[in-house]
């Protein structure tokens, strides 16, 4: 076991040492000097462009200039933003929280409504809740995910003015915030209504970010539970003369549950890339949208940052899921 | 559209008495599955439409009618026949658009999917053939690529080329390359421990030869599907650039872009949000409903069921 994790860990340096690579060739390859990038759009003297040259470290070899960088990584110092000026490391992580909850409330809302209904659409093969789901799921599939968050907002908000169009909070209410996490955070400072408002602010969201996973979940539920229902261990179960519900909850669904997971796994590169077009659309303060908005103001060091910082992200996740099917797949822990 | 998987066809099982030309058995599989043929049907609907623009849209697709801002689709108070759709913000008829814009979306997947299949082919099939540091520079390139999310990094290349349509499909076609990458790879592997690829070897085939005409035919199947469902990813992500502003810029009627464009009215006018995205929609769903098809009807292990 010990084995296994530790080969795992050390596949993900060379990964990590790619994307620093990426990062950093990334601000040098952006047409025109780094420095006019850099210095914004006043222009510079000769006598400042070279200070700024010297004190961005740019007249140093590249090599040098790569192993600056990298040892500032790993001393969580990447740089600060052109545009306000704070460290991009602590502008990722204010922002960050948000991302988090409202991907985690979009993986939930896909795993508790994906697996359920992929189960039933495999056990009844065939019939039209099958062909309904699977239907349904083809279209979420082919869903441009932007345009479904505006569909949303024109009925829930528009015709039946359920839900707000944008934010996290209504601006009614205003504290500090502890965890970052809204929902946390409005229940923690006992206004009233504060939880019930950040509920529908994330309604929408979650709906709009959550369903290319919640299809996919669907899909690949469906197809992992049609495989192992044909297996022997199902039949025998069946035929000794348990529960049809056991024999799928217990016998069939466990065993259908590992290529899910790792699909669940895959989601989370989904989910980052989906929540930049989701936080577009519902101005949802995460980092999605911050990037956006970083790479329309030319701030690179920003989006530098941010593009490392969310590589880590999913590196770090895909080992996780890695490591728990190593955990729960005995087969995958002891190949060769 | 059906011609071209003949080559697929794994030849070794056709090697049973008078077996069915690759074609007719190809055709016999897929004609079974309705969601493919109406996907094929769909996709050749809006093929014509967008050869045939000219012919099929009423108006042009910049021409600004400034006496009709913001008419409804005509079922609706105040719409008429002449704007079948309606209008958009500035009196540009939109079902016009929607059809000049099946143009950009199908030669952004065109481009996209001929771009990234022949880099991809090339590099899947030098990792595969030179081992060693090649295939290990290659292969670890690719992981790197997919840790990044596909449309984030596309909005990376985008941002360091500039936004515009070229440079979006450029940037789609660079991150559809490590699964094309990985695919070609596996199955080229697989071909060449096959006996008729060390045959080949033996009479003297050099290299390029083994690679082009030996082994790449016997790869395709899979890469053919993995083509389809580019073609549809490529629209999606296309549009999504374009949403963003990154992608085809105002005023081309490229469907992202004009989404873009009405996102403001979202409240105020329904049709001008709507039916471009129901044009993407629609169309994606047509070419996965393809894609599965043809994955069903050219895998053979699922050719048993």
């Amino acid at each position: 076991m010990l084995r296994f994790f530790l080969t795992r860990v050390a596949l993900v340096i060379p990964t990590f040492v790619g994307i620093t690579l990426l990062t950093f060739a990334m601000i040098r390859l952006v047409p025109g000097d780094p420095i006019e990038l850099l210095a914004g759009e006043r222009g510079v003297t000769p006598e400042r462009h070279a200070e700024l040259r010297a004190s961005y470290g740019f007249d140093k070899p590249v090599l040098e200039q790569y192993w600056i960088y990298v040892n500032n990584i790993l001393h969580g110092d990447l740089g600060n933003s052109i545009v306000t000026r704070q460290p991009v490391v602590n502008e990722f992580f204010t922002l960050f929280p948000a991302t988090v909850e409202l991907s985690i409330c979009a993986m939930l809302f896909a795993v508790f409504i994906g697996l359920p209904v992929g189960v039933l659409a495999a056990v009844r093969r065939g019939s039209v809740f099958d062909h309904t789901v699977m239907g349904a799921a083809l279209t979420g599939y082919s869903m441009p995910i932007f345009w479904w968050g505006l569909l949303l907002i024109i009925f829930f908000s528009g015709i039946l003015g359920w839900t707000p169009v944008s934010g996290r909070i209504s601006l009614l209410y205003f504290f500090e915030p502890v965890t970052g996490f809204m929902l946390i955070d409005s229940l923690l400072s006992g206004e009233d209504g504060a939880f019930t408002s950040a509920v529908s602010h994330l309604i929408l969201p979650t709906i709009v970010l959550g369903t290319i996973p919640l299809a996919v979940i669907a899909r690949q539920t469906r197809s992992a539970m049609l495989e192992v229902l044909g297996e022997d261990y199902v039949r025998t179960a069946r035929a000794k003369g348990l529960a049809p519900r056991r024999v799928i909850g217990v016998h069939a669904l466990r065993n259908a549950l590992i290529p899910v997971i790792t699909v669940i796994g895959l989601q989370v590169g989904v989910l980052f890339a989906g929540a930049v077009l989701t936080e577009t659309i519902f101005s949802w303060p995460g980092i999605g949208k911050w990037l956006i908005d970083s790479i329309s103001r030319r701030d690179y060091p920003s989006v530098q940052g941010g593009i490392l910082l969310i590589a880590t992200t999913v590196i770090l996740v895909n080992l996780a899921v890695d490591l728990v099917y190593g955990l729960i797949n005995p087969r995958i822990r002891y190949r060769r | 559209m059906n011609d071209t998987p003949s080559v697929a066809i794994d030849p070794v099982k056709n090697t049973a008495s008078a077996p069915p030309k690759p074609i007719a058995e190809f055709w016999s599989y897929f004609k079974e599955n309705r969601g493919a043929l109406t996907g094929l049907y769909v996709f050749i609907a809006i093929c014509l439409m967008a050869i045939f623009a000219d012919f099929v849209a009423p108006h042009a697709p910049n021409q600004q009618y400034r006496e009709f801002f913001l008419v409804p689709p005509f079922w609706q108070d105040g719409g008429s026949l002449q704007f079948l759709l309606g209008t958009d913000a500035v009196g540009r008829d939109i079902f016009s658009r929607l059809v000049y814009g099946a143009r950009y979306s199908l030669i952004i997947g065109v481009i996209v999917v001929v771009l990234s299949l022949t880099l991809g082919i090339a590099l899947g099939l030098i990792a595969a053939f030179f081992r060693g540091v090649t295939e290990i520079s290659i292969m670890r390139m690719m992981d790197i690529m997919l840790a990044l999310p596909s449309l984030l990094l596309a909005v990376v290349i985008v941002a360091i080329l500039g936004p515009g349509l070229f440079n979006a499909m450029l940037a789609i076609s660079i991150v559809y390359l490590p699964h094309l990458v990985r695919l070609t790879r596996a199955a080229a592997i697989n071909e060449l421990s096959k006996d008729y690829v060390t045959a080949s070897r033996v009479s003297g085939a050099g290299p390029m030869r083994l690679m082009v005409i030996s082994v790449l035919p016997n790869c395709m199947a899979p890469l053919i599907v993995q083509a389809t469902l580019s073609f549809s990813s490529a629209i999606l992500d296309a549009a999504a650039l374009g949403f963003l502003g990154m992608g085809a810029q105002p005023p081309t009627p490229e469907w992202g872009t004009m989404l873009a464009e009405a996102r403001e009215f979202v409240l105020r006018a329904w049709w001008v949000v709507t039916f471009p995205g129901i044009a993407i929609l629609v169309t994606v769903l047509a070419l996965n409903l393809l894609g599965d098809g043809l994955r069903d009807a050219l895998d053979p292990k699922l050719k048993r069921q």
